[in-house]
């Protein structure tokens, strides 16, 4: 366990934080933590901290903000090398970070617009996120990991919003297990691990949060 | 055969921003144009994705994705480094290309599609982001100090494609009052050797971009 001095702004349902979260216990890292109210009212040090975009995560160590968290993770591995979580070489590394940019561009906001859709587009939403389900199996292929065997860089990346794909599930009545049986598996091959399970939250109380957001934005 | 091919598209920045890294680092390549509207069986086999330029392929492996490709180019070609070596260095210098690509480009061309009454504000939005861009630059020649750096690369479509837009499209959101640091930036960038050579012809790229904006839904 080290003693650098590390603070997280965190938001405790945020997928981005958890990757983070898990990057750092991967380490063996410790590091404080502070939750923030995006709702009620952005800290004074996260508006500073990322002034820019003004969102968690932002990681502070010794004082110097990190923002955008595949960066904070990049930052992370590259800081602390052991254990690795790229691959030693440049194109595997490569793969790795076509696979993680990807997952950015696409997962979140497909899961998303499922419960996000009123009505009838909720099917369209559906078909558009198992698209993108199945693009990640067949890159998983018969892996353990997106790392291949050890779990790494990609999986830090994907793993946090599977817990959002139950409010996913719900809303588009379906399950990720029937369609996607082998990312299903690696879900919860991930979710075994340590660093996983110590911050995954309840995704029931994910969930609740995704009704309260959809009150907010007003979707019916 | 070449050992390493671009598949790349003229007038993209971000095709050129990989021949860029490529000549800076001194390595042959085979350049292989794509045209755009009737994609090639081989860009559509190296990057199933996305089916976009640019695509780097190296000893039979294919890379895909501008960011991706540079850091596998300067991890592979170690002359004339792109990233800072200091892991902190390096995320910022992500942080900044990724701001460019995600947030600023994006504010521009917003512009350009913008009905008029949203167009103002598309303005205002795309000129906050140039601003938060001219301060990062501050006193510095180039984003990454004396020498050109990843950051000046993947702002290539500042220095010198928004130059052929705005007189493409008679619209000027950047000059030497509003702006007098990033000018000063620009004329430094397209007058540095690398950058030069790995431009497209101005005159051509203004008269693609033309078509654009003489559509009667384009006033300015």
């Amino acid at each position: 366990m080290s003693n650098e001095d590390l603070l997280l702004l965190d938001f405790w349902v945020s997928p981005f934080c958890m990757r983070v979260k898990i990057a750092l216990a991967e380490k063996g890292l410790s590091y404080e933590s502070k939750e923030e109210d995006l709702f009620g009212g952005k800290s004074e040090l996260l508006l500073k901290s990322n002034p820019i975009y003004q969102k968690v995560p932002v990681l502070l160590h010794n004082g110097k903000p990190l923002n955008e968290s595949a960066i904070i993770v990049g930052y992370i591995d590259e800081k602390w090398p052991s254990p690795p979580l790229l691959p030693a070489c440049a194109y595997g590394r490569s793969q790795a970070r076509f696979w993680a940019d990807y997952i950015d561009k696409k997962l979140f906001d497909a899961a998303c617009t499922v419960w996000r859709s009123p009505g009838e587009a909720v099917e369209v939403a559906k078909k558009d996120f198992i698209e993108v389900l199945k693009v990640l199996e067949e890159a998983l292929g018969e892996n353990n990991f997106f790392g291949g065997e050890t779990f790494g860089f990609v999986d830090i990346v994907a793993i946090p919003m599977a817990f959002w794909f139950y409010a996913s599930e719900k809303f588009g009545n379906f399950t990720v297990e029937e369609e996607c049986p082998k990312l299903s598996a690696w879900i919860k091959r991930s979710m075994q691990r340590e660093s996983v399970a110590k911050v995954l939250p309840d995704p029931e109380k994910v969930y609740d949060f995704v009704i309260m957001f959809r009150k907010m934005q007003g979707i019916e | 055969m070449a050992e390493v091919k671009l598949l790349g598209a003229w007038g993209s920045p971000f095709s050129r921003r990989v021949e860029m890294a490529l000549k800076l680092k001194g390595v042959e390549y085979e350049y292989i144009e794509e045209d755009l509207a009737d994609k090639s069986p081989l860009l559509l086999k190296c990057n199933p994705i996305h089916k976009k330029v640019p695509v780097l392929l190296h000893n039979g492996k294919t890379i895909a994705e501008s960011l991706v490709i540079l850091e596998y180019i300067d991890e592979t070609w170690k002359t004339n480094p792109i990233f800072p070596e200091d892991p902190y260095d390096k995320a910022m210098a992500r942080f900044w290309a990724k701001f460019l690509d995600d947030t600023c480009m994006p504010a521009i061309w917003k512009i350009m599609w913008s009905k008029e009454n949203q167009r103002e504000k598309a303005i205002e939005e795309a000129i906050q982001h140039l601003k938060t861009l001219e301060n990062e630059l501050k006193d510095k020649k180039f984003f990454g100090g004396e020498t050109i750096g990843l950051v000046d690369i993947v702002a290539n479509f500042i220095g010198f494609w928004l130059g052929a837009v705005q007189e493409a499209s008679g619209m000027e959101l950047v000059n030497k009052e509003n702006f007098p640091v990033l000018c000063r930036w620009i004329d430094e960038y397209v007058n540095c050797s690398v950058v030069k050579q790995n431009l497209p012809p101005r005159d051509e790229l203004i008269a693609f971009l033309q078509p654009r904006f003489s559509a009667s839904s384009w006033k300015y």
